[in-house]
């Protein structure tokens, strides 16, 4: 449970500053995240890592993320429709994203979330 | 492409290994203890349950498999519903295919309330949307989410039973095969662990193959195809059970049919030739026919009536179900010809009043196109209204309109089905068949071995005119009259009348109607003859009397003639006397007065 704690604790509570398109102040999309996991299995444990490592490298200071282990809040899975674990679910932006698997390809992680690369975000 | 043949190619090799496995178990555990087959659960689902003795494997999963629209996921749901309304067994359904909602509506028509199943606690339904594009993959994953959701739903209701509908298309939702195929393994490796018996539907694939991503691997108990095929633009639906792992099971094709009241399979072949045989007697409800069949057709017999158009076939068989209502007897009139207001109309023409056995209850017309149906809907159908009217004497008019609704080879085993189902409930059956020109004596639907009594109707042509004749053909077991009769039909009902021989052949009709006049003319001039010959002998003998009487009076006059000659002759003779012996006085006096 500590990772989970973690990377909670790393996440931000953006509902204040977000905008009326869904946006950060400064015009860049705000994450809204919710990563499904089952227990503290190696593969959660490595999905929780990738994700911080995604996360503080792309999306610094514009994301949130939910952990939901299912084996704690099993009546959740039906929620987001979760078949597959580990599922990283992009609630925001819009539409909803699955990203299934522990995130250890990063580039397709990326895909998922739609995020453009640093250097791009930059121009 | 590359992976399903793969994946076949391992599943042959599973399947043996299987198949090997379970050989060299078998024989050494059943040595041990008693011989028992697998345990069964019970599908409830109307004749699924008899071609596999008593239902599907219990704890173990069953494939049922059948191309789109097949009713696999209404054999699944109804083994829910079943399980949990009539079995207690609670059931969970994963549905992949679709929406809650959405599966709730399409079984409401079958009378299959989910909602209220969900409300009682006996079933648990979770809907899985997966949509493959907005899922994407990045890393090793398991389909814990899957799992957890079936364990929530199974521990909800207490489950015994679960559907899995279509778990395959989690192989299109979802990338990476292997793993997919690993966790299907395990899932039904828990499932195996917690007893739960399964129903696992899947796509029928190309070529001829069961599945189209190969699931039957992980299904090596029992597995069921279901098929919707189109012939001679009748659909039907049949059943097989292709394999049952440890268990006897009928091998056919069977029909089935998705009715109102779910899934009704009919097992053609269970119906075995054991039928009890009544010795009692129902009545045609045309004396002169009961006569000539010696008291009417056994109770529970079949009764075949054949003739060309217009013979009054369908007049038989509705006399026949009056008189059964008659009795308080209930009975049923399947037509495939009329409607009932039709038949109603018609039959009061003859005065036979059904309408008010329809009122009361005892008298169930039911109408249908034979069209509208395949066979198996028909046979589905009558058994449902024997189930629920539950008849004592069935009208089936006419049989031959059947073959419209398919080839004739069908048509005949579809009707033997119906007399060995109706024969095993000791129902009397009646039915019409049209025949053609010159082949009379064989049925439309050669069924004729098939039945035990057999009425020809014929009509007869002659001096331009058609008239009926009723032969009886056959009638089992009992004695019957080889005697031609003429059917006509009045106002008043049904009659039989004797055909007259003559020397030109049967008489029929106006023909009989003039011998009759004949014969009545004839007999009235035999008596106006013997009238006046009475007359004429009466006349006669007055004569005769009043000669006597004259003859008589004559003698008795000459008698009395006779008396009064001989009274005057006596008298005669005695004034005589007396004239003697005056004289004699005279003569003496004058000798003595003289002398005065």
């Amino acid at each position: 449970m500590s990772e989970e704690k973690d990377i909670a604790a790393e996440s931000e509570d953006f509902t204040e500053d977000i905008n009326v398109q869904g946006n950060a102040p400064d015009g860049q999309p705000m994450y809204d995240l919710r990563l499904y996991v089952a227990g503290q299995s190696p593969r959660s444990v490595r999905a929780l890592e990738n994700l911080r490592r995604v996360c503080d490298e792309h999306l610094a200071g514009r994301y949130r993320v939910e952990v939901i282990d299912l084996l704690v809040n099993p009546a959740l899975a039906r929620g987001d429709e979760i078949v597959a674990v580990p599922t990283l679910v992009r609630k925001l932006p819009e539409p909803i994203r699955k990203i299934i698997g522990d995130l250890s390809d990063t580039d397709r992680v990326l895909v998922g979330l739609q995020v453009r690369p640093m250097g791009e975000s930059a121009q | 492409m590359k992976a399903p043949k793969k994946v076949w190619g391992r599943r042959d090799c599973s399947g043996e290994c299987c198949e090997r496995m379970s050989n060299t178990a078998g024989p050494a555990s059943a040595d041990a203890r008693v011989l028992t087959g697998p345990e069964k659960a019970p599908t409830g689902i109307k004749g699924f349950d008899e071609i596999t003795n008593g239902g599907l494997p219990r704890g173990r999963p069953t494939l049922v498999t059948g191309a789109a629209g097949s009713g696999k996921t209404l054999f699944g749901i109804e083994f829910l519903v079943r399980g949990a309304r009539d079995f207690g067994e609670p059931g969970v359904l994963l549905a992949f295919e679709e929406a809650q909602d959405d599966l709730v509506t399409n079984v409401a028509s079958l009378g299959f309330d989910l909602e209220q199943l969900e409300n009682d606690g006996l079933l648990a339904i979770d809907a899985f949307r997966l949509d493959p594009a907005e899922i994407i993959e990045t890393g090793a994953f398991d389909l814990e989410g899957l799992f957890i959701r079936l364990q929530m739903a199974v521990e909800s209701v207490g489950a015994k039973r679960v559907v899995l509908d279509t778990i395959e298309l989690l192989f299109s939702a979802l990338p990476n095969e292997a793993i997919i195929r690993g966790e299907l393994g395990r899932l039904f490796r828990w499932l195996k662990d917690r007893d739960l018996t399964v129903v696992i539907t899947g796509e029928r694939g190309k070529l001829g193959n069961l599945t189209r991503f190969g699931i039957e691997e992980y299904v090596s108990d029992c597995v069921v195809t279901l098929d919707h095929r189109v012939e001679d633009e009748i659909s039907t639906r049949r059943l097989r059970v292709v394999k049952y792992r440890g268990s006897l099971h009928g091998t056919n094709e069977y029909p089935f049919l998705i009715t109102e009241k779910g899934l009704v399979v009919v097992p053609i072949t269970s119906v075995g030739l054991t039928y009890e045989a009544s010795n009692e007697r129902v009545s045609s409800g045309i004396p002169r026919l009961d006569e000539m069949l010696s008291g009417g057709v056994y109770r529970g017999s079949s009764v075949m009536i054949s003739g060309t158009a217009g013979t009054g076939k369908t007049s038989i068989g509705a006399l026949m179900a009056d008189a059964s209502c008659a009795r308080g007897e209930k009975a049923l009139f399947f037509s495939f010809e009329e409607s009932p207001e039709q038949l109603i109309r018609n039959m009061a023409s003859i005065g036979m009043d059904l309408r008010r056995w329809v009122d009361s209850g005892l008298l169930l017309l039911e109408a249908v196109r034979p069209t509208a149906f395949g066979f198996e809907e028909h046979l589905a159908m009558l058994h449902r209204l024997l189930d629920e009217h539950e008849p004592q004497l069935v009208v089936l008019d006419a049989v031959a309109s059947l073959t419209s609704a398919g080839a004739r080879a069908d048509t005949t085993s579809a009707i033997s089905r119906d007399l060995d189902l109706l024969k095993g409930r000791g129902i009397t059956t009646v039915m019409t068949t049209l025949t053609h020109g010159e082949s009379q004596e064989s049925s439309e639907v050669d069924v004729s071995s098939l039945v035990d009594t057999w009425l020809l109707l014929r009509n007869q042509e002659s001096n331009g005119e058609r008239n009926r004749l009723l032969f009886v053909i056959k009638s089992r077991g009992s004695a019957h009259s080889n005697q031609v009769r003429e059917f006509v039909l009045t106002d008043d009902g049904a009659e039989l009348l004797d055909v007259y021989v003559g020397p030109n052949g049967v008489l029929t009709g106006s023909e009989r109607i003039e011998q009759i006049s004949w014969e009545h003319l004839a007999q009235t001039t035999r008596a106006d003859e013997t009238e006046r010959r009475r007359q004429e002998l009466a006349q006669r003998s007055a004569a005769l009397q009043a000669q006597m009487a004259a003859l008589q009076a004559q003698l008795t006059a000459e008698g009395a003639e006779f008396d009064r000659f001989v009274a005057s002759e006596a008298e005669g003779r005695a004034s005589g006397v007396a004239v003697r012996a005056s004289q004699g006085r005279e003569r003496s006096g004058e000798q003595a007065g003289g002398g005065r």
